[in-house]
């Protein structure tokens, strides 16, 4: 199975690797969801995570940035390795204070969650809490909503409570937000689940524009969706990866049974 | 063929049909009666206090009463001055809430963000007996205990006096803010505290700059039936408080409000029909004035920040 041997994989690239899962089991309490996951996530590319409902990839990409620490009973065993080769370390670690990872690596949710707070503050938010100062603050909000295609529209009513935007207005916002802070990694919770197929369009439209800033990885589960927006992908099956490798080989000539069965809409 | 055996059960269902419907309209009508009542005694309520309050008036001007800052009924030279009563009800009441609005409100953020499950559902409870527990206790509580401990550090608090009531009526009045606070607070979706959290804040930052102004309807609801209480509650100041009408804003002194007022006058016998017997009900119909002005207020804020997420 190739999904075993990321090593294997990245060899056949000369894309850099952002990080590295290795032998990621994950816990919720007795619930083993994700099972000896070992994958490479390549720097500004988009990876996706596709599946059937239930398989783990919500799981998976919430270890990324340790959303399971703020509930008791889950637990973590293995690795997610970030940074350079030769200066990688263990996010999953003890030592490492969730929060300092999630400093670096933004997430953005299935279902738009602006703040009950105006347009400004939403993307000030985090810069905030990273003790910027103000006008590094303003500058930084003009920029990130120019980069989310959303300053032309907001403009002129950035006090404006940020839930009276448009559904697909909020989550360009919601990534404004997230990249704002410019992190390292941007993480996608099927963005698009809640959205009408023009705001679908557009969102997909800053994810391809997005990989020259960060690297992607996305949730979904519309495999067009995977193919238009992602250059790796991932398959996941009852909390195991099956396969990973690009996303046209994945689409074309995928190397495992499961895999050929679910992209060609046998299953899930 | 298919029909015949649903046509015959439905001939034979037609007489307990009548029945049945017959039983449906009479519940009915009881659940109607039922309901009605609230709304019908509720209605007496305020024409006994309107009609009274009108004979009242009609020998008191209404001037007098909403300016006045004397109230001596008993005297043989009788004023009626609310502000007298009012501005008793209105110390107490802002003593009371500065305990319980800071109190409460941190007990719910408390509760709500930072207490593991097993804390809360001991603790919970606890606040919660704090509002069963009668009004004369506390009043004997307030008299007994907090006046003669206020006392080592305010050597010049009178025995009656409002800062000892204020004090104790706050706390009596916590657990109705802090758990309709809490409860706002809890009812503020998952994703909106992960989407804070996915930004790197801390616990606090998120309950401070989301949780809060999220809910910020139920703790403006939590607050405003906070007023309600403390204006309306009678026994603890009657008790601890002195019963003399006085027009002063020192909290430190002794005062009557308006709910004591009406508690201490109508335990003497009071003949039907005086001046002095109607002016319970002036009293009463202002008190209802106060707490539903208080609950439009609440009312109004609730709508105007309702479903901010
Ligand atoms: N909070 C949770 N507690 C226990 N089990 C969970 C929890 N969230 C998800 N699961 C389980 O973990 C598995 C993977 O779920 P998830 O990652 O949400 O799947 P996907 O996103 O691929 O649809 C499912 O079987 C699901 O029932
Ligand atoms: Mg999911």
């Amino acid at each position: 199975m190739v999904g075993k041997n990321p090593e294997n994989i990245s060899a056949l690239q000369t894309d850099q690797t952002k990080a590295l899962v290795r032998n990621l089991d994950f816990f919720y309490g007795d619930n083993h969801a994700l099972k000896d996951i070992n994958m490479p996530v390549y720097a500004n590319k988009v990876t996706a995570l596709i599946g059937p409902s239930g398989c783990g990839k919500t799981t998976l990409l919430r270890c990324f940035n340790r959303m399971h620490d703020l509930y008791p009973g889950n637990r973590y065993k293995g690795e997610i390795l970030l940074g350079e080769d030769q200066k990688q370390s263990n996010i999953l670690s003890k030592q490492v204070d969730p929060i300092e990872v999630r400093m670096n690596i933004g997430m953005v949710f299935q279902k738009p969650n602006p703040f009950p707070k105006s347009i400004y503050e939403n993307i000030a938010y985090g810069l905030k809490i990273r003790g910027h100062s103000r006008s590094f603050i303003d500058d930084k909000v003009e920029y990130s909503l120019r980069n989310a295609a959303l300053w032309d529209e907001v403009k002129d009513r950035l006090q404006d409570l940020a839930v009276n935007l448009s559904g697909g207005q909020q989550q360009r916002l919601c990534i404004a937000r997230a990249m704002a802070t410019d992190p390292e990694i941007i993480l996608f919770d099927e963005p698009t689940s809640a959205l009408d197929p023009i705001a679908t369009l557009s969102i997909e439209q800053l994810i391809l524009e997005l990989k020259d800033q960060v690297t992607v990885l996305i949730v979904t589960h519309n495999m067009q969706q995977a193919v238009r927006v992602s250059n790796y992908t991932a398959f996941m099956y009852l909390g195991r990866l099956i396969e990973f490798d690009t996303t046209a080989k994945i689409f074309a000539k995928p190397a495992v049974k499961e895999t050929a069965d679910y992209v060609s809409g046998k299953f899930g | 063929m298919i029909d015949q055996p649903i046509k015959s059960t439905l001939a034979k269902s037609k007489p307990s049909n009548l029945v049945r419907n017959l039983q449906e309209k009479l519940i009915e009508f009881l659940l109607f009666l039922a309901a009605s009542s609230s709304v019908a005694i509720t209605i007496g309520i305020i024409y006994i206090l309107i009609s009274e309050s009108v004979s009242f008036f009609q020998e008191v001007s209404l001037v007098e009463f909403l300016t006045g800052t004397e109230w001596t009924p008993l005297f043989a030279d009788a004023k009626y001055g609310i502000w007298a009563l009012l501005a008793g009800t209105i110390v107490t009441t802002a003593v009371a809430l500065f305990v319980a609005i800071p109190i409460g409100t941190i007990s719910a953020v408390y509760l709500s963000e930072f207490a593991p499950e097993k804390l809360r559902e001991i603790v919970k409870p606890c606040l919660e007996i704090l509002a069963g527990i009668p009004s004369v206790v506390y009043g004997y509580f307030a008299l007994l205990f907090v006046t003669p401990l206020l006392q080592r550090f305010l050597s010049d608090l009178p025995s009656f006096n409002m800062l000892s009531p204020g004090l104790v009526t706050g706390i009596m009045i916590i657990p109705f803010i802090s758990s309709i606070s809490e409860d706002s607070m809890r009812a503020v979706p998952a994703s909106l505290r992960e989407g804070s959290y996915a930004m790197g804040a801390t616990r606090l930052q998120t309950a401070w700059s989301v949780v809060l102004p999220a809910s910020l309807s139920g703790i403006s609801a939590a607050y405003i039936l906070g007023i309600s209480r403390a204006v309306g509650i009678t026994m603890i100041v009657a008790i601890a408080g002195g019963l003399q009408p006085n027009f002063t804003w020192n909290p430190m002194e002794s005062a009557a409000t308006i709910a004591t007022f009406i508690v201490s006058v109508s335990l003497g016998d009071l003949p039907h029909g005086t001046i002095e017997y109607q002016s319970i009900f002036a009293a009463g119909i202002t008190l209802f004035v106060i707490t539903l002005i208080t609950n439009i207020i609440g009312h109004f804020i609730s709508k105007r920040y309702r479903e901010i997420y």
